[in-house]
Formats: structure tokens, sequence, C-alpha cells
């Protein structure tokens, strides 16, 4: 059996391609199994969405190439989310909205926070409660 | 015993043995108390977390022709002109000209007087908006201008209150969110948040302020400031344990330094949603070893100082000063706290990380010889209740 992979993906539709079925396409032709964390469509019009998508590297491999015949831009880092590690105070305020554990302390000693983008599902609650705007939206 | 002197000539000759109050303990119960207090010459407390009560004094000098500002903003925040022409006080929790506040409930509050001061600390160019009746010698009724922190005469900052002491540790017994300046609660109790540096913090490791008072030279993000005054709200007579640690707020320092010797990354905007806007600050305050008894202080743990549980929802706004229960610091930063059988996850607003970080660059700073202790001009009390504000309905 071919050993699946997942990887998180963000993807932006500019106003053209905004209304195809693209996501369909990559379950029924691709195989590929998706997970939407997070999708929104702005007042312009155009689209963003952070999905996990599950496959073997080949479907996968072919399912890019298949969104990269529209205009729509992958990009493979997936953040959504962004933590600027510079303008965190450590002042551990995010952790417990945090559901995933991804802002966690990473040593308890000198109570240092870390992110861990594995974990991060989107759900956006450290963007409000960050005292210093260090966590944000990429959208 | 040593004196002030002792311990400053010993800095100068760059002998002096510095360890941060985060070390010590260990220190202590690996050399002895007595031989500790011979040869530790200072020990450096820390502390960075929001204070609102905070601000600065700024001098801009005079236009051609020359204004007296009798309403002025910064970055369109409004700032107090009731004293000289150009002077002005900037305050932490002054928000931005039409900032919405909680009308839609919870505000942002995305910028404010705290962050007009981290900019100005940054080194960016702010805009000066002033406003005035206009006098004989001071004819001109407008000016629009930008500046830089290079540009001002004076930037003091002056801060009413700091360090406090020790502080609640908040929970929301209510079934709905609420929104503080302790930080977002959700209902239930389903979180808690606390405001301190424990064992770090500087008047945790004097509690009876036997060497921090007024004089005391201080590190406030990176300048060398000083206290002025006993802090507003100081209630040294609050109840303690047996080794002396206020199981309330108790202490505070007034503290003063000069803006241009500071570093940006100590001084932060705070933006807290629901409440408003308020200031984070940087200060480290080194402890003189001058006997025995004041080491023993600076050895206390996180397991020693308790800290008051205290609901956000009904209770501290009704000032009705009921304490659901004590825990100790210990058990904060374990990030979970039991209380009635529930579970509690803890956050913190104040930063131990920072904390740590500025306790060894002072520690750094004064091993080099570059900061020096001064011996305090005055103490602070230790037998003052805070007074409630009475409502009445006349004069008595």
């Amino acid at each position: 059996m071919t050993q699946t992979v997942t990887k998180k993906l963000m993807l932006f539709f500019p106003k053209c391609e905004c209304e195809k079925p693209i996501i369909y396409h990559l379950v029924k032709d691709h195989n590929l199994i998706v997970n939407v964390y997070r999708a929104k469509v702005t007042p312009e019009e155009e689209g963003y969405l952070i999905l996990d998508v599950t496959g073997t590297e080949g479907d996968i491999e072919a399912g890019m190439e298949f969104v990269n015949t529209f205009n729509v831009t992958i990009n493979y880092t997936g953040k959504g989310v962004t933590w600027d590690a510079d303008e965190c105070t450590h002042c551990g305020h995010c952790i417990t909205h945090c559901p995933t554990g991804a802002l966690h302390i990473a040593n308890e000693a000198t109570r240092e926070v870390a992110y861990d983008e594995s974990k991060c599902i989107e759900c956006l609650a450290c963007t409000r409660v960050c005292p210093f705007g260090v966590c944000a939206s990429a959208f | 015993m040593k004196t002030y002197q002792q311990i400053n000539d010993r800095i100068e000759s760059g002998k002096a043995v510095v360890l941060t109050a985060d070390e010590i303990m260990d220190y202590v119960d690996k050399k002895g108390l007595a031989a500790a207090a011979e040869e530790v010459d200072v020990v450096t407390t820390a502390t960075f977390g929001p204070m609102c009560s905070s601000g600065c004094f700024l001098n801009f000098g005079h236009s051609k022709p020359k204004i007296r500002m009798s309403e002025a903003w910064i970055q369109d925040v409004l700032v107090y002109t009731g004293i000289a022409a150009v002077d002005v006080y900037l305050g932490a929790t002054q928000l931005r000209h039409n900032d919405p506040a909680n009308m839609d409930h919870p505000g942002e509050f995305r910028y404010g007087g705290g962050h007009v001061m981290e900019d100005l600390i940054a080194g960016k160019a702010l805009q000066l908006f002033a406003l005035s009746y206009g006098t004989d010698c001071y004819p001109l009724r407008e000016i629009r201008t930008y500046f830089t922190i290079d540009d001002l005469n004076q930037a003091i900052m002056l801060n009413p209150r700091n360090c406090y002491q020790n502080y609640n540790v908040a929970v929301n017994d209510s079934d709905r969110t609420i929104y503080t300046y302790m930080g977002i609660l959700e209902p239930n109790r389903k979180n808690a948040n606390y405001c301190s540096a424990g064992q770090l913090s500087p008047l945790l490791n004097d509690p009876y302020y036997e060497t921090i008072g007024v004089g005391t030279r201080v590190w406030i993000a990176g300048a060398h400031g000083h206290v002025y005054a006993e802090g507003t709200q100081h209630a040294g007579g609050d109840a303690r344990t047996p080794d002396g640690i206020p199981k309330g707020g108790a202490g505070t320092l007034a503290l003063t330094a000069d803006m241009k010797q500071m570093r940006r990354e100590f001084v932060r905007g705070a933006s807290f949603r629901g409440y408003g806007v308020s200031l984070a600050l940087g200060v480290g305050v080194p402890i003189p070893i001058l006997s025995e008894q004041v080491l023993k202080r600076t050895c206390v743990r996180n397991r020693d100082i308790l800290a008051p549980v205290v609901d956000y929802s009904e209770q501290y706004p009704q000032n009705t000063g009921k304490v659901l229960c004590l825990v100790n610091y210990e058990q904060l930063r374990s990030g979970e706290i039991e209380i009635e059988g529930k579970k509690i996850a803890v956050g913190s607003l104040s930063s131990y990380h920072k904390a740590l970080e500025i306790a060894h660059l002072l520690a750094d700073e004064i091993r080099r010889g570059d900061f020096r202790l001064a011996e305090p001009i005055q103490y602070l009390p230790k037998d003052t209740t805070m007074k409630p504000l009475l409502v009445r309905e006349k004069p008595q």
C-alpha cells in the first residue's frame, strides 16, 4: 500500500477563480482527503482557503498540477496564522486560550513561549487575546 | 554587615558578586546564609508586565511664533496640556481620538497612549497637532508638525505606580466571557490569569522595604532611573504570611527615568480586548546585600508566595473584597490550579521570560561597573492601608 502524507496549504483565489469548484476536483479526480480549517471570500470577491490535503505524494503532486492550471496561488507553508517570535513578550496570556497547545511554554525555567505551527487549527483565538498583536491572520 | 559605600566600591573595582533573585536560593542553600551574605554584594530582581499607571512628560521647545498649547494630540492620542506652554503629559491608557472603545463590544483598542510611548522610544516620526486660544506672548493658535524623540528637549517617563508587590489571580464566576485588565476570562472559571514575576519580583524580595525606598536607583527599560515616591495605592500594611510576604497587592513604587535612554523592547504598548490600552514596562531593581537578613529575604521561592484568587465578574467590580482562596506561584506556574474541586487553566500577563532577561542585564551592568546603587533618602511606609472612595450625598 502506498504511504499517504498530509500537507497544509494556503490557497489564494483571485476574483476570476473564486466560483470554480476546484476543491471538489481535488477530492473526486485526485483521490485527496481535504480538511478545511478556514475559508474566506472578501468583499473584493477574492478567496482564501487553509486546508490539509492527505494522499500519496503522487496524488498530491497531480492535484497541485491541476490547481496550477488555474490562476490560484499555492502557499505550501500553510501559514494562515503567524506568530512573530521577535515581538512576543512571552507573557503566556495566549497559552490557556490556544486549544491545541500550538502556543506553549517551551522552557519551564525561563517561561519562554513557542509556537508549533503544525498544531495550529486556525481558530484565531490568539489573535484576539494577545495584548501585543504578536499573532496575526494572513486574511 | 556591609554598607552601600562598600558595595559600590566593590562594583567600582569590578569585583562585585552579583546574582539574580532566580539564582540566589540555590546559591544560599549551597554556601549557607552567613558565608553567602559575606560573599554576595547584590541580588537583582525584575518585572515586566502591564501597568496602566504609566505616562511621560514631554517638552517640545518653542515654535516660531510661539504657542501655548491648550489642547494637543500625538498620533491622535490626547495629551494633557494643563501645564506650561509646550509641556504635555501623555498617559498610557489614553485612547486614540475616535476609537469606538466598547461601543462595538468587545472593543479592540488597537492604539493608544502606551503605543505612542513605544513608538517614541522606537525613534519613529510622530505627529503633533495642537490648538490654542492665543495670547499676547503665545500668539499661534494651531500647529501640526512631525517629531521624533531626538527633537524633544525632555522625554521623562513618570509612572505613579509600578512593581506591585503582589497581585490578584483573576477568574470569572459568571456564565459569560468577560474582558478585563487581567485579560479575557472565560465563563465558569475556565481559566485564571495572574500578573507577577513571583520570586523574581522586586518588592517580594524586599517585603519590608528595607533597601528599596525613595531614591533607590532602578533600571527602567534600559535607562537608569529611580524611585521618586511611594507608588499610588501603596498599602504596606496589607496582611502578611509569617515570613512577611503580603497576601494582597501591598507595596508599589513610583518610578521615573529618561526615555531617551530606553530600549523599545522593554516598553510595549498593550491592547486588552474589551478593556483598553496600557503599557508593559520592564523594570529591574538591585537589592544590596547589607546583611544576612536582607539576603534571607531574597531567597523567597514561588511556593512561599500566596496570591488571592478573585472573581472579576462580580466581586472585583462591586468592590466586595471577597477572596475565593489563596494559591502560590508554584501552583500558578504549573499551568493549572484547583479550586473547589475544579481544575482551572492558568495564564499570565506578566512575562517571567523578560523579567529574567532584565535581571541578567542589570546583573551584567553592575558587574561591569556601569550601574551603582543608591541608598534610599526615605523609606516606604509599612503600615498604610488603601482607602475606598466614599460616595457622599453632601459634604461632611
